[in-house]
């Protein structure tokens, strides 16, 4: 499923959508930037509450259709910036991880 | 441990300059500063402050009234949540006679919702230093939690353990080469109170205790 789909499909903001086209495949949850360094995926959807700007490196380095924060966590402005430089997109929601994947289940499940 | 038997401690294993960082309190550092001064030790007035992202960063200042400044700023941001003594310990606040005169309700354990980068400029402000604690930790270590060792903020040292963890890291990470090192005890019991391994070479006259707290909270900032 394409991110511009995913936004669609569940209630999400798009923080930065420069890349609308990435497709999603699989979905990774976790916060420990060195933990999720080693375990993200090509394409995954990355949910987490991290919001150091590190996350956009990490996110970039591992090539990920989006990060996704969740509960209601922002990134700062500096980071917003490094995301769009690097084409990463960041959507954010207000639900807690576990509730927005949850969300995110059907919809990736039942991709085009 | 009281702030009289730290001091204590300290003076029996030789050291001269003893900082008192409890967690996310710099609240039992008046009682430290007396028992410090009465046994000739330079106390240092500090914090481990636990960021947002749940790093631990050492804090320390120039004078008292700059770390309780930083305490009382920290105070705000520090989520309500009750202290359960069976589970995180008792927390205690020592009068200067070295006797409890008080428990802090807040539980003292979990985060501020301080960033690594505002820490920093909060304590630079306060014309302290603060550097991220034991590196050579995996818990609450700064290269667990963030994937590496982050440029910015700038910090201009770091703190480990054992120095040969820290050369190690200083291989992957070049920036730890640049700054400069602390090892210290982190000690937790009076029984992990290192002697008087290291030392340093500080100007001290005219001297005051004052002005070696100064030079050393300048040589950590690198200036």
């Amino acid at each position: 499923m394409k991110v511009s789909d995913l936004l669609k499909a569940v209630s999400l903001k798009a923080v930065v959508l420069d890349n609308p086209d990435a497709e999603i495949e699989g979905v990774y949850v976790g916060d420990l930037l060195s933990r999720a360094m080693s375990h993200l995926e090509k394409h995954n959807a990355w949910v987490t509450i991290m919001t150091n700007k590190n996350v956009v490196a990490v996110g970039s380095l591992s090539e990920v259709s989006c990060v996704i924060l969740a509960e209601g966590t922002t990134l700062p402005p500096d980071a917003v910036e490094a995301a769009r430089e690097n084409r990463v997109n960041v959507l954010a929601a207000d639900l807690p991880a576990y509730e927005l994947c949850l969300a995110l289940s059907d919809p990736l499940a039942s991709k085009p | 441990m009281t702030p009289g038997n730290i001091a204590g401690m300290a003076m029996l294993n030789g050291l001269q300059i003893v900082a008192l960082t409890d967690h996310n309190s710099s609240k039992n550092c008046p009682a430290f500063f007396k028992q410090a001064k009465k046994l000739g030790l330079i106390p240092i007035p500090g914090m481990e402050l636990t960021t947002a992202e749940d790093i631990h960063v050492v804090c320390l200042f120039p004078s008292l009234d700059a770390a309780l400044s930083f305490d009382d700023y920290v105070d705000t941001l520090r989520p309500f949540v009750e202290n359960k003594p069976e589970i995180f310990g008792n927390q205690i606040l020592i009068g200067e006679d070295d006797e409890p005169v008080g428990t802090p309700d807040k539980l003292l354990w979990n985060a501020a919702s301080l960033t690594v980068e505002e820490a920093y400029a909060e304590v630079t402000k306060r014309g302290g230093v603060c550097f991220p604690a034991h590196i050579d930790r995996p818990g609450n270590g700064i290269i667990e939690t963030l994937g590496t060792f982050p440029d910015d903020p700038p910090y201009t040292a770091y703190e480990c353990k054992q120095a040969e963890s820290a050369d190690a890291l200083g291989k992957t990470y070049q920036k730890l080469t640049t700054i400069k090192r602390v090892v210290s005890s982190d000690a937790h019991r009076l029984t992990d109170i290192q002697e008087a391994v290291f030392s340093l070479d500080i100007e001290d006259e005219p001297y005051s205790s004052d002005l070696v707290r100064h030079r050393l909270i300048a040589l950590l900032r690198g200036e």
